[in-house]
């Protein structure tokens, strides 16, 4: 299946009037340039505003924090990482359990239920909490004793349940006769899985699992909470010393620059996996 | 010595009677078609025979033993009997050739090379040998259709199911595939055959099943059956059929 890469230049097509062809970028612009100053006039003239101004957008103490802010966004992003690694390989095998059928698979099929229903009704920040401190605690010789371990850990225990549905999703929508035709050819169950029907789930799942990714990319601040000193930490402690928050719009902006391409690369991964849907119907 | 016997067989879906009491003999050889309106239980008949469905009462045995004998092994039905479905179901993201030797290499443990070339000896046998790397979906339905034949052939099957395999291609499709079937009659290839085509049905028949309500109505040769049906329901079937330009 190729998509097509380009078409030749249009050459027919109505004529538009100049009115047409230019009209809605003009007020399109124009609106938003009122738009902008307006909020900009009702905010700046605001009476708090240059006290807002000087504890939120201070320059120099964004610029002050910056280096340490961006060590400590270097964690989030390889606990981000490291994260979706393991989250897309557990559960998938999660998944798995999941949609095996027969008496001989109903123990991996119960935990699997189990453990979605679980972790996917709790709030990330309680299980960040209770991984985090209640570990730990145990004193367990041989665990780690590092939250940040016992933190990423929960967020992969919590996003995994939301990653498998994902997963059962795109095995639910794979057609049913192959299934069928996988068995009329002898394919045992476990063979049918992996052979036909999660090459074709996988693929269909791909926008939705990179959905998941981005929210995760700025979840992993819960681990702040924790201690972990990751961005909003750091900038959490350079407002305790200085009274000025500037630190924290540091920090948002290098989650945003983190955050925006990757939600272009899912909205482009999405139109890809549309037009093949679409060609495939076709 | 029959190739398939099938006695008493009665099949429930919920509350609703499928099939009722139906009794049907192949030899080893023989081509048996099955023709009847939509809902007459035709295609779950054909589905108890591999055991894709199961069924409630009766039994169904091949070469003399029950398909739900215990001592016979499931992995060993399947590699006798291949089954041809109306909409394909090829693997989309395999090429023609995996699609082929999915089954003898993962399930028969046939090595690879020999079972490429067994795969590319048949894609040639139907003029298809050129298509062994491409992907289902740049195959028009006549031939993916017939790739999907040769997919059920590659088990080397003493029995070949063929339900409705016409039915989801344009019209001037619908020779090649008929062709091939003909081709695996020639080849002395025992057959369970569900289908509307009711001049290929007479063609390539050695006899003709009418169902109705789960029930074999009329059992009789092509040529009995097509032109001097006895059944009252058979006459109005095929009546309908005529009318309908179809025969």
């Amino acid at each position: 299946m190729k998509l097509k890469s380009s078409s030749p230049p249009a050459k027919a097509g109505r004529i538009l009037k100049k009115r047409d062809k230019y009209g809605p970028a003009v007020i399109s612009t124009a609106s938003i340039i009122i738009v902008v100053l307006l909020l900009h006039a009702v905010i700046t003239r605001s009476e708090q505003w240059p006290k807002i101004k000087a504890q939120f957008f201070d320059v120099h103490a964004m610029i002050d924090v910056f280096p340490k802010v961006l060590k400590g966004f270097g964690i989030n992003m390889s606990v981000w990482i490291i994260s979706l690694i393991v989250i897309a390989v557990w559960a998938l095998i999660l998944a798995i359990f999941r949609s095996l059928r027969g008496p001989w698979f109903t123990p991996l099929r119960v935990f699997a239920v189990v453990y979605i229903d679980l972790f996917r009704g709790l709030p990330s920040l309680l299980l960040v909490l209770l991984f985090g401190f209640g570990v730990p605690a145990l004193q367990i010789p041989g665990l780690p004793r590092s939250s940040l371990f016992w933190g990423a850990l929960a967020m992969i225990t919590s996003y995994s349940a939301y990653a498998a549905e994902v997963y059962r999703s795109g095995i639910d929508a794979v057609h049913s006769g192959q299934g069928v035709a996988a068995k009329a050819l002898g394919l045992s169950q476990v063979q049918s899985l992996f052979y036909c029907i999660l090459p074709q789930a996988v693929r269909n799942v791909i926008p939705s699992l990179l959905n998941l990714a981005v929210a995760l990319q700025k979840d992993v601040a819960l681990l702040s909470v924790l201690g972990v000193r990751d961005a909003v930490r750091e900038a959490q402690i350079y407002t305790a010393r200085t009274f000025n928050y500037s630190s924290l719009m540091t920090a948002a902006l290098l989650f945003l620059l983190a955050t925006i391409p990757m939600a272009r690369f899912t909205d482009y991964m999405t139109k890809k996996d549309r037009q093949r849907r679409l060609q495939d119907a076709g | 010595m029959y190739k398939i016997e099938i006695e008493n067989l009665t099949k429930y879906y919920g509350d609703k009677l499928v099939l009722d009491n139906v009794t049907l003999r192949v030899r080893n050889h023989e081509v048996v078609v099955l023709i009847g309106a939509s809902g007459s239980g035709k295609s779950t008949l054909l589905r108890c025979v591999n055991d894709l469905v199961p069924f409630d009462s009766g039994s169904i045995k091949l070469d003399g033993v029950s398909i739900y004998d215990p001592d016979f092994e499931i992995k060993d039905l399947y590699k006798r009997i291949g089954i041809v479905f109306q909409s394909y179901n090829l693997f989309p993201h395999m090429t023609v050739l995996d699609n082929i030797t999915l089954a003898p290499r993962k399930v028969h443990k046939v090595p690879k090379t020999e079972s490429e070339e067994y795969a590319k000896e048949l894609l040639a046998l139907f003029g298809l040998e050129q298509f062994s790397e491409s992907y289902p979906e740049q195959l028009s339905g006549g031939q993916q259709q017939r790739v999907a034949i040769v997919r059920a052939m590659a088990n080397r099957p003493d029995v070949l199911l063929l339900d409705e395999v016409t039915a989801a291609l344009d019209p001037e499709l619908i020779g090649d595939v008929l062709k091939v079937i003909k081709d695996l009659k020639k080849r002395g290839m025992t057959m369970l055959i569900v289908t509307h085509e009711m001049g290929f049905a007479r063609d390539v028949a050695d006899r003709v099943c009418f169902l109705d309500g789960g029930k074999i109505l009329e059992e009789a040769p092509p040529d009995k059956l097509f032109s001097s049906p006895e059944n009252p329901r058979t006459k109005q079937f095929l009546q309908r059929i005529i009318e309908a330009g179809r025969l």
